[in-house]
């Protein structure tokens, strides 16, 4: 029986695995220490996702100031909403009324790279299909039901679940494979992947700002314990070699 | 610092006891030194985070202030850094007056080290009609009040114009300079500004041009 | 100089204090890696009140802001997120020291006679140390703070009778609401910190009453006369230990040679904590749960919810059984069980090295039990799951009926008289 139990805990991982979403995530490879591509995904964002989102916990000025962008060049490029550069990054909607279009007020977006990680937005935003029986005509692979309508769809064209035909215990079955553009986007599907893996990376930076910081402070604080531990361990022993 | 007693036992021999003190003495100074700099590195996070937020310094930046609309004698309240910030456009008389009474102040020359230099003189300020001042008392901390029309006569004779501190009693004249035997040690502190035209000024930095 | 030592010595006795329980405190020389959680507790315990002043200068304990104060620390203080993540990495950290230090206390028999008391103590501590991690949890008042305090307080509701009553009056509110998150918050900063420290205190004080027990444990303090002079210790000992005992030459003195084994063993627990604070402080969603990122929403449950890991062998058990009051019993139930240790286990010999085959194979399945109990509690439900833990419950409470049954006429190898060399 414990020999069975321990037999158990080893395959419990693999278990837990296959029990997960339907639709496999994309690997997000995204990079914080790549400033244009934060920059092109804080343009998206301001552009695409403030009008119904907001991402009230996180300031302009150190987005800005983060990013690289000078707060001129920031105030004039990347604010619509007539706030100044040292306030919170609020959008313009108010809730009550997004509540009544979208049955729900679209959450807040400064963390969401922390709650959903970012294979999960980078799948998701790529995921939405065409579907005429839902109100805003698109539904999500990886959101099914989603209240959202797909506003990168003037970037990625219009976006047809694909299927193929495969034969599965001898009967002929649509599986899917896919969203395919129909080409009528301002970018080519490789654009439209990096376009929303720029978002994703700003979206994973605005969830930790700190993140590059914490790393970088961190590498030197490991290397004082490792040379603390050296002098504690050296004066251990000559204090023990009387003992043993 | 060893606790081996020195009349140990002979049988309970420590054969291996501390040949060598100096790899010991020199180990402990080594340890106690690095630890040391380990603690005053673990401090550094407490300590900085008593400085004010980002967000306070954000709301500390320079403020613009529109001065067109000031008329002659008036002052107006601004607030700079969670500060009463003071702009009052003085009267050629109250000018010509600053002269007067300078043998009643401490330090009627600004020599104290406290304002950008444009306001080390009688005038105090970069454009001689416009004082700016922050509105704290130099002695701890409370806001004068303006006292104009002949009111601050009552405190300090023949000076028309001036400010007061309820709290204590310091008196400044319409150069926010002190005068004598007033709790107050300093003058009122001149910000640091700069206009930007001439309906407009800038609380909170110099510009290069001055 | 020593003259002014003398004089404050004579008032306030800081240096036989300082003797008696640190310099000159008799330590066995054979203590093991296993004999360092302790101290490594007691410095979790600094670090979690230190971060936690500071992190109070800054939270705001209200449903409207207390998570947007969370992000503030994050975002606008200078370091605030260092300071917040060695308070939140640290409760994990404190309870994976914990877990360790009462592993060491029941392989080597640490909660036998004569040091029930200290192991009662202890229990205590743990006691009150998941009360302040619940509490604690609750604060940043994200998803799971709210949706984790809503079941864990409902629990209180299988209670017959007063139940419903009972809960609403933990709550507040009729549901977990801003008052909750104030109350949680006074009893989080203040209340329960104060019971821990008082409690640590008379932790240590018993512990150095009946002196530390040991891997072999053997005794080191024998009889007063029992000893030729050859076989004490030539160490300096605190006379309050001698003038009753002789001691043996197992010892070595806390200070400087146990002090440095902890501070060896302190650098690499270090090491990983540091890693984890700078590099992965959601350890992969364990330490800092995903949907805790999402502020409070009465609303909306998220799709799983479990309590934070340390809490999670104790939810497998309540949820394994199918009845709401059985369940809490069972939940409770098993902290109880370990608390009657000392009387539960008869047998006469303290370290596993010295007791049957059984003993040490009971307590080798009751870790991996606990583990996978862990695991169960803390993954999303699934049909296998519930048999695994009804399973791994009995499995659980078995450790505990076993060890009464062969505790009593156990086949025990010879325990030395003196620590082997």
């Amino acid at each position: 029986m414990k020999k069975l139990m321990c037999i158990f805990a080893l395959l419990l991982p693999g278990l837990v695995l296959a029990a997960g979403s339907s639709v496999p995530l994309d690997k997000a490879d995204y990079d914080l220490t790549d400033k244009a591509s934060l920059q092109r995904g804080a343009q998206i964002f301001m552009n695409y996702c403030l009008g119904c989102h907001s991402m009230k916990y996180q300031r302009y000025q150190r987005t800005f100031s983060d990013l690289g962008i000078p707060d001129e060049l920031g105030e004039a490029n990347l604010q619509f909403t007539g706030e100044k550069v040292t306030d919170y990054i609020t959008g313009s909607m108010p809730e009550e009324s997004a509540s009544t279009w979208f049955g729900a007020a679209p959450p807040d977006l400064t963390l969401v790279a922390r709650v959903r990680g970012a294979d999960w937005l980078y799948t998701y935003l790529r995921s939405f299909y065409v579907d005429e029986s839902r109100p805003f005509g698109v539904n999500n692979k990886v959101f099914p039901e989603v209240g959202m309508p797909h506003v990168l769809q003037p970037l990625q064209g219009t976006p047809r679940e694909t299927n193929e035909r495969v034969m599965i215990d001898g009967e002929m079955t649509e599986r899917y494979v896919g969203i395919r553009a129909e080409g009528d986007g301002k970018l080519s599907p490789e654009e439209y992947d990096q376009a929303v893996l720029d978002l994703v990376n700003f979206l994973e930076y605005t969830g930790e700002p700190a993140r590059l910081e914490s790393e970088s402070i961190g590498k030197w604080v490991l290397v004082f314990i490792i040379v603390l531990f050296i002098f504690v361990y050296l004066l251990k022993k000559d204090y023990w070699r009387e003992v043993h | 610092m060893s606790n081996v007693s020195v009349d140990a036992n002979q049988s309970a021999p420590k054969d291996n006891q501390p040949q060598d003190n100096t790899r010991r003495r020199f180990l402990t100074v080594a340890t106690s030194v690095v630890g040391g700099v380990g603690v005053v590195g673990a401090a550094v996070p407490f300590i900085a985070s008593w400085n004010p937020s980002a967000k306070a310094k954000a709301a500390g930046a320079d403020v613009e202030v529109d001065i067109s609309g000031i008329q002659p004698g008036q002052l107006i309240r601004v607030m700079w850094r969670s500060k009463p910030v003071w702009v009052v456009r003085r009267t050629p008389e109250t000018l010509a007056g600053l002269e007067k009474h300078e043998g009643q102040l401490k330090d009627p020359n600004s020599e104290a080290e406290q304002q950008p230099g444009f306001a080390q003189n009688r005038y105090r300020s970069l454009k001689e009609e416009y004082l700016i001042l922050v509105g704290i008392c130099t002695h701890l901390g409370c806001s004068p009040q303006h006292l104009k029309d002949g009111a601050f006569e009552e405190i300090v004779e023949g000076v028309p114009n001036g400010f007061f501190c309820p709290c204590h009693g310091s008196k400044f004249d319409m150069a926010g300079r002190v005068f004598e035997n007033v709790p107050a040690p300093l003058n009122l502190v001149v910000p640091p500004y700069q206009f930007v035209d001439d309906k407009t000024v800038i609380i909170g930095s110099e510009g290069e041009a001055v | 100089m020593q003259g002014f030592l003398a004089w404050i010595e004579e008032r306030i006795p800081m240096m036989r204090v300082a003797n008696m329980h640190a310099i000159q405190y008799p330590a066995p020389r054979n203590m093991n890696f296993w004999y360092v959680f302790g101290f490594l507790a007691t410095i979790v315990l600094v670090n979690q009140i230190i971060t936690g002043i500071w992190l109070t200068m800054n939270f705001e304990p209200s449903a409207e802001r207390a998570f947007a104060s969370v992000e503030f620390i994050m975002r606008e203080i200078d370091y605030g997120w260092i300071i917040r993540y060695m308070h939140s990495t640290g409760a994990s950290a404190f309870f994976v020291v914990v877990y360790m230090h009462m592993f060491r206390g029941m392989i080597y028999g640490s909660y036998q006679k004569p040091r029930e008391l200290l192991w009662v103590f202890g229990m205590f501590i743990y006691l009150a140390l998941m009360a302040e991690a619940f509490m604690g949890y609750v604060l940043p008042w994200g998803q799971m703070s709210y949706w984790g305090a809503q079941v864990i307080v409902s629990l209180f509701g299988a209670i017959p009778v007063i139940g419903p009553d009972l809960v609403i009056w933990i709550q507040g509110d009729y549901v977990i609401s801003g008052a909750t998150l104030n109350r949680f918050f006074a009893l989080h900063v203040i209340a329960l910190p104060l019971v821990i420290v008082i409690l640590v205190f008379l932790h240590i004080v018993a512990l150095h009453e009946v002196g530390s027990n040991n891997p072999d444990g053997v005794a080191i303090k024998h009889k007063k006369g029992s000893l030729p002079e050859s076989e004490k210790t030539p160490y300096e000992i605190h006379e309050y230990y001698t003038s009753k005992y002789d001691i043996a030459d197992d010892v070595v003195p806390f200070f400087p040679h146990i002090v440095l084994k902890d501070l060896v063993a302190f650098c690499v627990f270090l090491f990983v904590f540091c890693y984890i604070m700078f590099f992965a402080p959601e350890m992969g969603g364990k330490f800092l749960e995903h949907p805790n990122f999402e502020i409070a929403n009465p609303l909306k449950t998220p799709e799983h919810i479990f309590p934070v890991w340390y809490f999670t062998p104790f939810y497998a058990i309540l949820k394994a059984v199918p009845d709401k009051l059985f369940g809490v019993i069972a939940m409770f139930g098993a902290i109880a069980a370990l608390f009657a240790l000392p009387w539960i286990d008869r047998g006469r010999v303290k370290s596993w090295r010295y007791r049957c085959g059984l003993h040490k194979w009971n307590l080798i399945v009751f870790a991996i039990v606990f583990i996978f109990l862990g695991y169960l509690g803390g993954t999303p439900q699934e049909n296998w799951k519930i048999v695994a833990s009804q399973i791994a419950t009995v499995m659980y409470f078995g450790f505990f009926v076993a060890m009464f049954l062969y505790s009593k006429n156990e086949n025990t190898k010879p325990v030395p008289a003196r620590i082997p060399k």
